[in-house]
């Protein structure tokens, strides 16, 4: 129970982690000044009460910790699940479960995958098909040139995957942590569909954009 | 009606189990489906073979005993009970599968027969409330609010047949739980130990090997009482209250 309660308030975090990276990635559509301005402002954020990149690292650890909590919650009581139905059914039907409720363990695996190849292209640089830059937004425009598709198409599978995670996500943890009511059910999925929804596209229309040539 | 019937053979709990198939004929669609398994056991004891073991009692829908899973989906495509299912939701020459719950909470005990004391035991942990003995108070003595006493009966009017436990992905038996964590916290009479029974509701749950909710809902899909989803929210609600004001013990 705890486990779920931890599930709930670090996926929350992730959630809102989400939101401000998002926001980040549109500036790429106010110019290269903005978009390198934005990442370079987030390395001064406190200063002087913190020290260079002091605040970015607080991020960074707090989102790590999350998703260590979020991932080792979720491993314990995915074994619990397997080993509470030791015989399986032969026939299985489902009633009314969402293709996003029963992805949600493998699809935080791919989640999981996909946050590492992500952080090694484009914020260390260490994979950079399209040779490495220090300015953060030559880095996304060469990473998502169409030659570099198969790149591209990773991050809309694994944003995908994101948006359905969230979808049933965020209703879960409203309902773990006590907000869901008979009233309230509909109110609930539609705020995760739409968060979701949210989510989902502004994370696909910075590299989408770059692909079909609409950023240079 | 002719009807081909896969169904879950178990001689006993160390059985390893098979899945047989038998053929019924001459199946009315009037028959409920406990019925046309009569006819099957009817036919497998004229011919010598151990009839077909499923639990059974009011044939009613009101008891909760039976319960099978029926191709796949617990008490069968429609949300009832087995015993209040007819053969008409079937099609004639239909291959259908017949298991038992599937739970390591709830051992098979022969063929469809499953043993569910996992659920008395919950309810011993503290789904009941502490009385004074008596006279009887006067009906109108305690007011309940008209909403909390609708809220509390949905919740009451759980059976404990399992099928929640059967359909959960996760083999939870969370609604199960928060049904009478609900129908007991809407009460006055419920509210002494409403702290103390959430906890002490759910560490049995745990300990009885249940899995964990992700509130997928496949539960209050197939109840055939209706148990509301948002029961289990409410469990939740309780079980962080309790938590936080520490009156757990």
């Amino acid at each position: 129970m705890a486990l779920k309660s931890a599930m709930a308030v670090t996926g929350g975090i992730l959630v809102l982690f989400l939101i401000a990276h998002m926001y980040g990635n549109l500036n790429v559509f106010a110019g290269q000044e903005a978009f390198d301005s934005y990442s370079h402002h987030l390395r001064e954020l406190g200063e002087p009460m913190l020290p260079h990149g002091g605040f970015l690292w607080i991020m960074r650890v707090v989102l790590l910790v999350s998703i260590i909590v979020h991932a080792y919650a979720a491993a314990v009581l995915a074994i619990r699940a397997n080993r509470a139905r030791p015989v399986r059914y032969q026939a299985r039907k489902r009633v009314q479960r969402s293709y996003a409720s029963y992805t949600m363990r493998w699809g935080g695996v791919l989640i999981a995958l996909f946050a590492i190849f992500h952080i090694l292209h484009l914020t260390t640089n260490h994979i950079h098909p399209g040779g490495a830059f220090d300015s953060p937004y030559e880095r996304l425009v060469a990473g998502f040139q169409p030659e570099f598709f198969y790149v591209t198409l990773f991050y809309i599978l694994s944003v995908i995957a994101v948006g359905f995670h969230l979808r049933h996500g965020i209703w879960s943890a409203l309902t773990t942590l006590g907000a869901n009511k008979a009233s309230r059910e509909r109110p609930l999925n539609i705020i995760a569909t739409v968060l979701a929804l949210v989510i989902t596209i502004g994370f696909l229309l910075t590299p989408l954009s770059v692909t079909f040539g609409l950023v240079e | 009606m002719n009807i081909t019937l896969r169904v879950w053979r178990q001689k006993g709990r160390d059985d390893k189990g098979r899945m047989v198939t038998y053929k019924v004929e001459d199946v009315s669609p009037d028959m409920s489906f406990l019925e046309m398994l009569d006819v099957l056991n009817e036919k497998l004891t004229l011919e010598d073979e151990d009839p077909v073991a499923f639990d059974h009692d009011c044939r009613e829908g009101i008891c909760g005993a039976c319960g099978v899973v029926i191709d796949g989906v617990a008490h069968g495509p429609e949300t009832t009970t087995t015993c209040q299912l007819h053969m008409r939701s079937f099609s004639d020459g239909d291959v259908i599968t017949v298991e038992p719950w599937r739970a390591k909470a709830f051992p098979v005990v022969k063929d469809l027969v499953v043993d569910r004391s996992a659920f008395d035991r919950i309810i011993q942990a503290g789904g009941y409330i502490s009385a004074p003995t008596g006279t009887a108070p006067d009906a109108h003595a305690m007011p309940v609010p008209k909403t909390d006493a609708d809220r509390a009966f949905d919740a009451a009017t759980c059976i404990g047949c399992g099928a929640c436990v059967a359909a959960c992905p996760n083999a939870s038996g969370m609604l199960f739980t928060a049904a009478k964590v609900t129908h007991l916290g809407m009460l006055p009479q419920g509210q002494p130990e409403r702290e103390a029974r959430v906890v002490n509701m759910l560490n049995q749950h745990d300990e009885e090997d249940f899995g964990g909710c992700t509130n997928i809902g496949e539960c209050a899909a197939v109840c055939p009482k209706g148990i509301p989803l948002d029961t289990i929210s409410q469990l939740n609600r309780d079980l962080l209250g309790s938590l936080a004001s520490g009156k757990a013990e």
